[in-house]
Parts: C-alpha cells; structure tokens; sequence
C-alpha cells in the first residue's frame, strides 16, 4: 500500500514527485516508456514564460506568473542551465503595435513584473538580426529558457533520491475504484494498492480519468513542429523572439536554447494521433517563411535537426486541476499544455495543497535534500578542473561525442545515476552525446557499446527509446545463413 | 584568463589526424629533415576513414597497384613509424589558437597543452545527416549515415538492417549497397534527386549495376514511417526545381534508411583559431603551400575540401608538409598573393589564392570541381593577359575531382588566375 501513485514522467509528473519527495510518504511514479521526458516535456519551446499572455484569472495566468520566480532556485538545486534571456513580441507594422498596448496591459494585470514597450532603435540594439520591418516590441526582462527534458530529468533524479520510486516502462492499464475511493493502479508487471492517484499523463490524462471513472474531458493533440540549428550560429538572437500573436497561436518564433544553438517554430496544426510526432514538408515550410518574417537571414544550410512535440489541448480551454468530485483520492491535472513547463513548479504546490485538503497527512521529513549532486559536463569546466576530473577518473579523458565534447565518463555517470539512462536517447538528453552537429553518426557505435556494457546486454538490444527500437539487427554473416540474398560475383 | 600556468609542450611539427592526410604530411615533413613531427588522432588507430573501408580501389595512382583502405593505410603508417614520426593516439585536439596552442584531452596525460611552431591541420570530415537535408516524417531506430552503417559492419561486426533504402548516391552509400548486399541483407533501391549520380562511375557498376540494385534518379525521400523502428520510406519523384511531385509518391517498405548525401570538412578547430574559410569547399582558404590565412597552420585532405581518391589527398598532404617545411625555414615571411578564381562550370578551385615566386615547387597543383556533368568539356586557364592554357577533358563528373598542374613559368608576372570549364558538344543525361 503507498500513500500516492503519480501516472506520467512528464516535467509536470517529476515535479510533483519532487515536491511529494519532502514529505514522510511513499510515493510511486509511472512512465509508460523507458525514461522521463519522453512525451510533450521534451519538445517544446522550453520558455518559462513571463505570464503575459494567458487570459486574466485563468490558471494559465496565475499558475504562470506564480512560476516563473520558482525557477531560479529550483534549477540552482538541480544544477539545470536556466538562463534568464528576456523575450521579445515583435510588431511588424501600426496594427501589431496596437496588439502590442493589450498585451502589455493583460501583463499588468496578470502581475507581470518589468514589462515595458521598446521603440525601434532599441530593439535593433537588442536584436541586430531583426526584420528592418520592426516597429515596437513588447519586452518582458523576467521570461528566461531552461532545457525542459534536463529539467524533468533532474527532478526525477533527485525525487529518487528522496524516496519517490520512478518506475519506468509501467503504462497503466487500469485503476481499481471501491467505493467511490480509489484502491488501486495496475501496470502488466503488478498491482500497486493507493490512497491517491494523480493523473499527469499529458496528453492521455483524459483517457486515464475515463479509465478511473472520473471526470470527462477531452484532450486532443495540437502539434507544434521545429527546426534547430548548429551552435555556431547561436548568437543569430540572443531573446525569445515572438511575433505578434493571433487568436489562435503565439505564433512562429526564434529563440535560444540554453546549449547555445536556437530554434525556429513551433506552428500549430490539429492532428488526429497522440502519438503523431512526424515532422511534415508543409509544417518545415510554414516555420521557415514565418519565421523568416522576424529574422529573415536564417542560415537554412546549418540546420542540424528537426522534431514536433504535441499541445495537450483540453476543451476546456484551460489546465484541468482538480480532485475528482466522482472518486475520491482521483486528482487530476490534464490540459496542461502552454504554458505547462512554466507553471510547472507552481502546479506542483496546487497538487500537494489539494492533496491536504483531500485529507493526504504532510509531514516534513528530516533528511530531504533539495540538491541534485553535480553532473560533470567536461565542456564546460576550466582546464584545471578538467585536469583534475581525469587524473580522479581516466574515463573523463576519453572523448566520445565529438561535436559536443562528451566524455565516456559523463556517459557513464548518466547510466549510473538514479533514473539512469537504459537508451541512446535516454543518454542523448542527459549528455548531449548524438546532440551536435553530426548527429551522433560518429559517437552512436561507441554509445551502443558503452550501454551494452554497463547494463550488461548485447549490443543487439541496446534501443533508441526502448523496446521495438533496437538500434541493430543481427550480426555480420547472420543474415546470409538465414537465407538472405546471397551477392552475385 | 587560466589561473594555473600549464607545463607546456613545444614542438616543432603537430599535424592533427592521422588519416591518410595526416600521415602522408608527417612522413613527407620527416623526409624534408623536419626533426620533430607529432601526430594527434583521437582514435585507437591511425588510418582514420580508412580503417573501415574495406574495400578494394585506393593507391592506384600513388602505388600504381589495388589496395585495401587498410592496406593503403598500413603502408603510411609503417613508413611513419620507421622515420620516427610521433604518433599520439586516443587523444582529441580540443582547442586551437592562431598563435598556434594547442590543446588536447586523452585519459593517460589528462590536459595536453602544446606550442607548435607549425601545424598541419588534417581533422578529416563528417557526413551530412538527416537534419541538414530536413527529411520529413518520424525520428525511429533505423535511420544511419552511411559511414556510421560502414563502421557498424567492417568494425563492430554488426548488420544496421535488413531491408535498406539508400538516399544519396555518394561513394560511401554506393559501397555500402555492395557490402550490405553481400551480407545477406536487401537493398532495394537507391534514391538520388539529381539527374546524375554523385558517385564515381566505377562504384556505380561494381557496386550497384552488377547486383541489380536500382538506382532512381530526380527521386527524393519524402517521408520516414514508423514510430520505433523504420517501417518504410515514402519515395517519390522530383521535378527540375528538386520539388516533389506527389503524384509519382509511393511506399517502400525497409527497416533502415541509409545517408549518403554528402560529406562537411570537419573545421570546428580551425574556426576557433580565426581561420579563414570558403563558403563553397567548406575547408579553409589555402595558398600555394596550403596555408590558410593564419600563417603556421596549414591544411590538407577533406579537411580542405572534400576527396573522392585518396591519392589525391597524398599529393595534397605532400605539399602542406613542403609548404609546412619552407615556412619552418623561412620564418613566416610574408608574401603577397594573386587570386586564383573558378569561372563558368566550375564550383571551385584550390589554392584560393598563390604566390608564383613562393611556390614550394617548380609546379603547382589545383584542384577543381564542375558544377555539372559534361560528356566533353575544354578547360581553360586564363590570367589578365589572356588564356595561358587550354585542354580537352572527357566525362567531367562533379563528383570526379580535376586535377591539374601548372609550371612556374607559365604564371610569372601575372595578376590573377581564373579557371573555367566550357561544354563541347552534348551533355550526358546519366553519369555513364
Ligand atoms: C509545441 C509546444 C511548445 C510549448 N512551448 C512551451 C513553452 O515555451 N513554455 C511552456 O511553459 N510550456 C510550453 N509548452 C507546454 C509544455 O511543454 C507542457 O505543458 C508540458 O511539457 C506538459 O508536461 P506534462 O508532464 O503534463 O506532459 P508530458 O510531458 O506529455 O508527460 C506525460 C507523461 O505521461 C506518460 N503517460 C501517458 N499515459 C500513460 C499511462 N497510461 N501510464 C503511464 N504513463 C503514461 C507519457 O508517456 C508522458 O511521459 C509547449 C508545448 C508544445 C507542444
Ligand atoms: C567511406 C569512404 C569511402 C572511400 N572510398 C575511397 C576509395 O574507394 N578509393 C579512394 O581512393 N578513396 C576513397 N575515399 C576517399 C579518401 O580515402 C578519403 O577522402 C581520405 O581518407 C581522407 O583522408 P583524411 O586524412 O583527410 O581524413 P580522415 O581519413 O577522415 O582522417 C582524419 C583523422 O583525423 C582525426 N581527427 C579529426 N579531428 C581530430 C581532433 N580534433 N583531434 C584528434 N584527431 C582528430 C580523425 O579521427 C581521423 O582519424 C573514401 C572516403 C570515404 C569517407
């Protein structure tokens, strides 16, 4: 018997996790596939937004704007780059700057420190790569970008650390109700009997309500797709870069990362799967023609990658947070789709705050430790330290990812770690490795061998993203003796 | 900035890489009398792409004979280490200033902190992925470039797939058809959207032709499936514009998509040393002894600008070691250069840019490439004065490097050199 059962390693999942972990509970996480951020927190836009944008008095508005202060401290305990860069909403021409006037209104009202409209000639000081086009922009000093799988990582790492147990490549396939009262979540591998269910399962929470008998609501997936760039040409904005926002979207932009590369997209097209994360010529087509309206020198020669994540929209046009009225013990907290990563610490404490209001006893434990131990990131440290890390540990000198410069030893640590990594993409987020410029087509083979042998596999069963997603097919000579095409001489 | 002062090596020659660029500079700097010559590579063995190119076609110009990548390797490395060059392997060169620091990172010595004299840049190149070429569709296992696949095979011993579709007709994709043919697996086509392919001729018959494997070209990929591994690729045609035509869209079912669809000079540590570089070759710009702009530091092999025949990339890394080596004697004097510009039908020429009366040896070298494919082409050299040289070429390919060599008394006195290549006759539709 535990005392709560969290359904989804998203960063909305992991947060609550962490913010559980303080407390003298026993507390499970489940991710239906085989690492944390494998949904919607690892493709987005990665803005902690300043909260100038959603509606007064919606949660979006006052999870957001509650948020955003928290991320300072979170990510200094968990080691997580989080840089605060400010952002930009762009007018092209007297309309937009007219829009401009109700954002910066909305901001004020929302409690939105900072805000201030800026002329033209200090946005071009700003942002030299800016449409000639530029009017105005709206400038919000507080929004920074954080890496939002490194995120959700750190914090499952550390929720492990203090006694949340992560269980990964765990779908749930029922939740047991007697009574009115929730008693239990069943995965294929075992029943787990709970006081508490909390249902952050992104895009699927509203099938994971329906499946408690909870309440109906429908979320439907919105894809947003990207295109990233080579780090050499990071410095094309040094702002989150919006355009003016429609009805519909806060459009196409032009941001940062916290690595140092920068991105264009997303848009913002209705799709029929919750799985469907294909990136589309059109969509490629669309971001690059709006977001060649903002900066329209993009070096489209040195993009390195692209990738769609999923909106979870809910047709209740807001985050749905709550305890169930149906059944007891049921939480949920679905629909959480922009601006979820920055509301994300702020929708923990709702949940936790709910959670005793629903009669779940907090107490404080003694040992809880806010930090994350460092990660070593051999490319960022100093030659002396870098000296230093080699000689307490000769695999920190052995460089395998080349574009990125990530060691063996980092590798290594990331397997190790809590909530390790058991996949060439699990690795890929927690090091980079595969991240740069060739895309892992020098370090993959070497990944695949490193993996194999720390989790002590076959090489035949080290996966890109777990199970079905073997990276190798069989020995060299297999194929011909099981009959394959044999080659003419 | 360092706070602790670094026990720092001097040397007198550092080459970085030791692939077939590398090591043909180090033994031609040894044989020219340079005492000191170390190379750095980053691998467990010297050779770089080599050592996975198991395959037969390299050496016949240099040593008139067939020889293995391997092989072709072996003989440099024997005749490195007979003339006492240094190699330091499983080291990476991780930074490189214009004054000519280096540092390197390996796990025996930690942090490597040198000060060449002079230094031969041959980091090699790496291949272009899926993103550079911006594929739609999912991101699933089974989607390799066709040098990862190439080491997964000839080095780890292990097959990428069973059913593979090829996009890109390069070198690398061509032979990986073959060999992946050969180890049971079914190749069942190779996409290329120009009307030609980029693959020598020869690699086209032997590898592709003689095993039945189709080759289509003006088709693209237009779209992954699959959620965990490939299940098959959308394939269709293309129009002159290289724009799909949806119409002619059709599924090919495959477990792998191999890349070969080009390779990029690997310049990361030249552009941290502020060298200059050509937007087209995406090598660094060289003169007559293949220095870049930052006198010291010389260049050769794909790090300069992308090979099809290693032969070539030893001619090359000859000259960046007699280049290397007068500048070792001369001090770095300074010279003035003439530019050396490609014209019609050619993308580029190498040395950018020379100095006659600098010039190493009483012949230069330039290397070329044709924006198109021409049956019959006449290639013309021209200065301020006039054509200085004219000749026949026959089925000038863009993927078939010309080389051609100039004396120094045909260029004194001149201000500049242009290159340019003229079509005689029909064009060839297929690269045949
Ligand atoms: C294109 C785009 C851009 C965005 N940009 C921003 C931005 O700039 N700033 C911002 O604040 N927000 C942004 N967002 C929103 C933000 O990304 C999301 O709000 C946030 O990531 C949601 O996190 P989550 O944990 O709710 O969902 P997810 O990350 O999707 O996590 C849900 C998890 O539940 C798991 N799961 C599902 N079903 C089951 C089951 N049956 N059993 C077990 N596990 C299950 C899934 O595998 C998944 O890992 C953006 C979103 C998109 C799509
Ligand atoms: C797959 C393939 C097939 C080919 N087939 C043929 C053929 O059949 N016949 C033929 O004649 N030619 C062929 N070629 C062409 C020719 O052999 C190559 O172009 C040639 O190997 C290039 O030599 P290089 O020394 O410039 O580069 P590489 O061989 O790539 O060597 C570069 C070396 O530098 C090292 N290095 C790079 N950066 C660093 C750093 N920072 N620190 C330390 N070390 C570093 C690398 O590890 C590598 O070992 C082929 C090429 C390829 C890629």
């Amino acid at each position: 018997m535990v005392d709560v059962v969290i359904i989804g390693g998203g960063v909305v999942g992991c947060m609550i996790a962490r913010e559980l972990s303080r407390y003298q509970l026993k507390t499970v996480l489940l991710e239906k596939e085989d690492d944390v951020a494998s949904g919607t927190s690892k493709a987005n836009s990665a803005i902690i937004h300043a909260g100038y944008d959603a509606k007064p008095g919606t949660l979006k508005a006052k999870l957001n704007v509650r948020g955003n202060p928290l991320f300072d401290k979170i990510c200094s305990e968990l080691d997580v780059p989080f840089k605060r860069i400010g952002s930009l909403v762009v007018a092209l021409n007297e309309e937009e700057v007219k829009v401009l006037e109700e954002l910066l209104q909305r901001g004020k009202t929302n409690g939105v420190p900072g805000l201030e409209i800026i002329n033209r000639e200090k946005l071009m000081e700003m942002e030299p790569n800016i449409s000639r086009e530029a009017r105005a922009a709206l400038y919000a000093p507080t929004a920074g970008i954080v890496c939002p799988y490194e995120l959700t990582i750190a914090l499952a790492e550390n929720a492990s650390r203090n006694g949340v147990e992560i269980k990964l490549n765990s779908p749930v396939l029922s939740i047991g109700v007697e009574n009115g009262e929730v008693l239990a979540v069943r995965t294929p591998g075992e029943t787990i009997y709970t006081r508490y269910v909390v249902n952050a399962a992104g895009l699927f929470a509203d099938e994971i309500s329906r499946m408690a008998g909870a309440e109906d609501y429908r979320i439907t997936p919105r894809k947003g797709e990207y295109l990233i760039f080579d780090r050499r040409f990071g410095g094309i904005v040094n702002t989150a870069i919006f355009p003016t926002p429609t009805k519909i979207s806060k459009g196409i932009l032009v941001c940062p990362t916290v690595d140092g590369n920068f991105f264009i997209g997303p848009n913002s097209n209705d799709v029929r799967e919750k799985d469907d994360v294909a990136v589309t010529q059109q969509g490629i087509e669309e971001i690059i023609k709006s977001a060649r309206k903002l900066v329209p020198e993009l070096p489209l020669k040195h993009v390195i990658a692209s990738f769609a994540g999923l909106r979870a929209v809910s047709n209740t046009d807001d985050f749905v947070i709550g305890a169930s009225k149906k059944v007891k013990g049921f939480i949920n907290v679905g629909g959480i789709q922009s601006p979820g990563l920055s509301s994300a610490p702020a929708i923990a404490e709702m949940v936790v705050g709910i959670l005793k209001e629903e009669g779940l006893e907090l107490k404080e434990k003694s040992d809880y430790n806010p930090e994350r131990p460092q990660i070593f990131k051999f490319r960022r440290l100093s030659c002396q330290e870098k000296r230093e890390l080699i000689r307490r540990n000769p695999a920190y000198g052995r460089v395998i990812c080349r574009c990125e410069t990530v060691t063996e030893g980092e590798i290594i640590d990331a397997i190790r770690r809590p909530v390790g990594a058991r996949s060439l993409d699990a690795v890929k987020r927690r090091t980079r490795a595969g991240m740069g410029r060739c895309q892992g087509g020098f370090c993959s083979p070497r990944v695949v061998e490193i993996l194999a042998r720390e989790l002590g596999i076959d090489p035949l069963e080290v996966t890109k993203c777990g199970s079905g997603s073997e990276i190798l097919r069989g020995r060299t000579k297999e194929f011909i003796e099981t009959g394959g095409v044999t080659g003419a001489k | 900035m360092r706070l602790v002062v670094l026990p720092v090596q001097n040397r007198e020659l550092v080459i970085i890489g030791g692939g077939p660029a590398g090591l043909s500079a180090a033994v031609e700097a040894r044989r020219l009398g340079i005492k000191d010559v170390l190379v750095i590579d980053r691998e467990s063995e010297p050779g770089g792409i080599l050592k996975q190119c198991i395959h037969t076609g390299f050496g016949l110009h240099v040593f008139k004979e067939e020889l293995t990548g391997p092989e072709y390797a072996e003989r440099f490395i024997e005749q490195a280490e007979n003339l006492g060059v240094e190699i330091m392997l499983n080291t990476m060169v991780i930074e490189l200033t214009a004054d000519r620091r280096i540092v390197a990172v390996n796990s025996r010595e930690g942090l490597i902190e040198i000060q060449a004299k002079a230094v031969i840049l041959a980091m090699g190149c790496r291949e272009r992925t899926r993103g550079a070429i911006n594929i739609p569709g999912f991101r699933p296992a089974g989607i390799f470039t066709a040098g990862t696949a190439q080491r997964f095979v000839n080095i780890e011993g292990y097959m990428p797939g069973r059913e593979i579709v090829i996009l890109g007709s390069g070198d690398i994709g061509l032979i990986m058809a073959r060999r992946l043919t050969l180890e049971g697996a079914k190749v069942r086509c190779v996409v290329e959207i120009m009307p030609y392919s980029n693959g020598l001729t020869r690699n086209i018959v032997q590898c592709l032709e003689d095993y039945g494997i189709p080759l289509l070209l003006k088709h693209t990929v237009v779209n992954i499936h699959g959620r965990k591994r490939v299940e098959g690729v959308t394939i269709a045609e293309v129009d002159d514009d290289m724009k799909p035509i949806m119409e002619t869209a059709k599924f090919v079912p495959c477990d792998t998509l191999l890349l070969s669809v080009g390779l990029i000079p690997e310049n990361e540590l030249s552009r941290l040393a502020d060298i200059e570089i050509d937007e087209v070759t995406g090598g660094p710009v060289v003169n007559q002894r293949m220095e870049t702009s930052v006198p010291g530091i010389f260049a050769c092999g794909n790090v300069l600008h992308v090979h099809d025949l290693v032969d070539y990339v030893t001619q090359e890394a000859v000259s960046a070691a007699r280049g290397a080596a007068s500048y070792l004697a001369d001090g770095g004097k300074k010279y003035k250069h003439i530019p050396v510009s490609p014209g019609n039908g050619l993308r580029y020429v190498l040395p950018q840019r020379i100095n006659v009366d600098a010039m190493p040896e009483e012949r230069q070298n330039f290397f070329m490439r044709s924006v198109r494919p021409m049956a019959k082409a006449r290639l013309f050299v021209e200065s301020e004065r006039g054509v200085i040289k004219s000749s026949v070429l026959r089925y000038v390919k863009p993927s078939e490097m010309i080389s051609i060599q100039l004396d120094r008394d045909e260029m004194r006195g001149i201000k500049m050199l242009n290159f340019s290549l003229r079509e005689e006759g029909d064009s060839v539709e297929r690269g045949e």
